[in-house]
């Protein structure tokens, strides 16, 4: 039973990360290359923390 | 809620606006994602101190260590509930002490995580077939899908990953404690037998160099806690949740390291506890109880998968925050439209975490996942005491400031110094060889890579000049 289970953790894995190859190439061909690299970091906090004390 | 955060981001996708990751995570996401990347040390990782100096000298790091983790907990807080952003003490560093220092921070981190990562799934691998005995069974299949389908996981949403996280984590920290209650720990004798496996002689068996030694596997009690700060992007309201949570999580894990000593010391003779990969569970097997040898097989299983996860969640948010500084190539700061993941750095690190997985022995990932952490947190009790020079208390809003500094800072560097004494001790050629790979990395990073950086833009706060400049 085990070396049945063990078979069926390489099957899913397998399934998942090809599952996830698809995603990438999926999402890459789709958008752009300046939509997927927009995010820039402290965005909330220009808008929202002014720091005056 | 997260059709809720998905409709958001297609929607914000649609404006042209810009993709960031998603901001939906709570205080008890932040306990679970600290928590759960720690409570494996409580499974399997601390009683190797015992090894090194005696089950008293493991109590005594218990202790010790817990004051190292808690001055990192109350730093953190501080410094992260004021710089809000993924990548935590990289972007910490950033801030405070400069680019190079955040370039080696952000390396510790992804270091540390990952090697956490392929230890965590090593033992979930390494469980399932101790448990099975089965003839011709190996563990290369639970490894790869331990780290694949948590890959997967964490690419498909944060908010999913972690509300897993909080059930396994609690889940696997429940077993602890109905380990500890069926015990009856109110009455030595019954079950426990402290008083005999604990005596005189054998406490310190190697003396207090002993005890020093074993502070290189005490850290496992805590490793890891520091990382509830990689969601500082993604929590709602970061000022109140990177604290509480943080805080909740490591009053949880002292709580957890001082039931798991007492338990195991007072069932497993030191000799054996030492040596042993899995302490609760042998422990749980001294009971006769099958119960909680149940219990406690899955407790040490879902610890493992709970740490791996929170760890391929900060290894991809950390690795994230150096590709959009252009520290690595901008490639890497890709968030996902529609999931909101940094989901490019995600698929990088999961071969590689893979590959050591299947090369790599239990202890030399310990080792390199301990020896990037205590570097880190070498650096975060110097960050600490720039930070309150630069910006005193008053000239920047904090969400927490932490009382009686600067002993947390000084204490966690006097820790961290004995630590690193105690790892040269026992892998004194692995941490020589990993900090010579971090200078040589530092030359790179300053004479080819920061060229390509566009200094202006890597600083993001909006605070007041620092005092002095």
């Amino acid at each position: 039973m085990w070396i049945t289970i063990s078979y069926l953790a390489w099957a899913i894995s397998a399934v998942l990360a090809v599952w996830m190859a698809y995603d990438w190439f999926k999402t890459d061909t789709t958008f752009t290359e300046d939509q997927l690299t927009s995010s820039r970091e402290g965005e909330i906090e220009a808008v929202s923390e002014k720091h005056k004390v | 809620m997260a059709e809720a955060a998905q409709a958001t981001a297609q929607v914000t996708t649609a404006n042209g606006q810009r993709i960031s990751l998603l901001r939906v995570l709570g205080p008890a996401h932040i306990w679970a994602l600290g928590v759960g990347i720690v409570l494996v040390g409580e499974f399997t990782g601390w009683n190797f101190s015992a090894d090194k100096g005696g089950t008293l000298a493991a109590l005594m790091t218990c202790w010790f260590v817990g004051l190292l983790y808690t001055s990192v907990a109350m730093i953190d807080s501080e410094v992260t509930s004021t710089v809000a952003a993924a990548g935590g003490q990289y972007a910490q560093a950033k801030h405070i002490v400069g680019p190079l220092m955040a370039f080696n921070v952000a390396l510790f981190l992804v270091f540390a995580y990952t090697m956490l990562e392929v230890s965590d799934a090593i033992l979930a691998g390494d469980t399932i077939v101790a448990r099975a005995g089965a003839e011709g069974l190996t563990h290369d299949s639970f490894i790869a899908l331990v780290i694949v389908v948590l890959a997967w996981l964490n690419y498909r949403g944060v908010l999913m990953t972690l509300n897993v996280n909080f059930i396994i984590t609690a889940l696997a920290y429940i077993s602890i404690v109905i380990l500890f209650f069926a015990v009856q720990p109110w009455s030595q004798g019954t079950v426990l037998k402290l008083n005999e496996l604990v005596t005189p002689q054998n406490a310190l068996p190697y003396g207090w160099i002993g005890v020093i030694a074993a502070f290189q596997f005490g850290i496992w009690y805590y490793l890891g806690i520091e990382g509830t700060t990689q969601a500082a992007e993604e929590v709602r309201s970061p000022a109140r949740s990177l604290p509480y949570g943080t805080m909740a999580g490591m009053i949880t894990l002292l709580i957890a390291a001082a039931m798991t000593w007492y338990v195991c010391a007072s069932l497993l003779p030191w000799e054996y506890l030492g040596v042993t990969y899995y302490p609760l569970w042998d422990a749980a097997k001294m009971t006769g109880s099958p119960v909680l040898e149940f219990l406690l097989f899955w407790g040490t299983i879902l610890s493992a998968v709970a740490s791996a996860n929170g760890c391929i969640n900060d290894a991809a948010r950390a690795w994230f925050s150096l590709g959009r500084d252009r520290y690595l190539p901008t490639w890497f700061s890709a968030v996902h439209p529609k999931y909101r993941t940094p989901y490019r750095s995600i698929l990088f690190l999961l071969p590689i975490a893979l590959a050591f997985a299947f090369i790599a022995d239990l202890n030399q990932a310990i080792t390199f996942s301990i020896l990037s952490g205590v570097l880190h947190y070498t650096f975060m009790s110097i960050n600490i005491i720039m930070f309150r020079n630069k910006w005193p208390l008053g000239s920047i809003r904090r969400g927490y400031t932490h009382p009686f500094h600067p002993i947390p800072a000084i204490c966690l560097f006097v820790l961290c110094a004995i630590t690193f004494f105690a790892i040269f001790l026992g892998f004194g050629s692995q941490l020589i060889a990993m900090v010579v790979f971090y200078i040589i990395v530092s030359v790179w990073f300053h004479f080819y890579r920061y060229r390509y950086v566009r200094r202006g833009d890597q600083f993001t706060m909006p605070w007041p000049k620092p005092k002095g400049y």
